[in-house]
């Protein structure tokens, strides 16, 4: 069991090693003088996706979206009651079916809520 | 040493030092992405304890979820680029703080800590359901988070609606 996280291990090496060698990359070809450096004005600005920089780097953004991001957070807790349920699903029975069912009835409440409040709605 | 000794070792330090550096960076949004790092190796420990469902809870509530939800709250923050400046209660807090870390050193230490003979049971999430849904299970606690979950669903209704 534990040389299956091995694998796990040597993606993350893998991957923290593909992260460094990619800036390192350019950096040791310029000390090296293999790329010819020639900046100008255009050449070194700020770059954002294609698009020009405007303002500064930190704004604040809509409270709204922590409401999103708190419906994430039960949701994801949702999944870890719903998956040990779900590996078991024939042995369990009706039994955990209905009290799974209970579960989810109590969240939906929440939910239902949330549609008739209409604070799912983007204003 | 063997090693799982070594991954321990290194997976403690990384939780340690990522921890101390939460709190002591100055740049808070800095400091969440270390609260990330040290979520993530306790995971690792976990995973060395063979607690693997345990471990991707961990990895999916905290690293996913609740880390999210921190530099959220970061991002919405007014004037984040202040920094983390230190306010009046920097020396009580570091003396409640020295007082609970000793407290919880005296107990980990005076607890005489039951070793079982038996192997780890691998994978433990089959367990876990059975021992949660099963005869005799937890059916009424899981109730009772459902009703605390949908408590933050309410909460965060409230708190995003005008008026």
């Amino acid at each position: 069991m534990l040389t299956d996280y091995g694998y796990v291990g040597l993606f993350l090496i893998i991957a923290i090693l593909f992260a460094v060698s990619m800036p390192l990359l350019p950096l040791t070809l310029s000390l090296l003088g293999l790329v010819p450096k020639k900046p100008n004005p255009i050449k070194t600005s700020t770059y954002e996706c294609g698009v020009e920089t405007i303002g500064k780097t930190w704004v604040q953004f809509n409270f709204r979206y922590y409401f999103y991001a708190l419906l994430f957070v039960v949701f994801d807790i949702l999944i870890v009651f719903l998956f040990p349920w779900a590996t078991k699903l024939k042995q369990l029975g009706a039994g955990a079916f209905v009290a799974v069912l209970a579960f989810l009835l109590i969240l939906m409440v929440g939910y239902i809520y949330a549609w008739m409040k209409r604070v799912l709605e983007w204003k | 040493m063997t090693v799982l000794d070594i991954v321990f070792w290194l997976l403690a330090v990384i939780s340690i030092g990522a921890a101390l550096a939460v709190v002591f960076l100055q740049n808070i949004f800095r400091a969440a992405l270390f609260l990330v790092l040290c979520f993530f190796a306790v995971a690792g420990l976990f995973i060395t304890l063979q607690a693997d469902f345990l471990a991707v809870a961990q990895v999916l509530i905290y690293v996913g979820a609740i880390s999210i939800l921190i530099i959220l709250a970061i991002m919405l923050t007014r004037e984040m680029w202040r920094g983390n400046p230190g306010g009046r209660f920097q020396l009580p807090a570091f003396i409640i703080a020295l007082g609970l870390f000793g407290v919880m050193v005296w107990a980990v230490i005076n607890t005489s800590w039951q070793i079982s003979a038996e192997l780890p049971l691998v994978p433990t999430t089959a367990a876990i359901g059975s021992r949660l849904f099963g005869e005799g299970g937890l059916l009424l606690p899981l109730e009772i988070a459902a009703v605390l979950l949908l408590a933050a669903i309410l909460g965060a209704i409230v708190l995003v609606r005008e008026k």
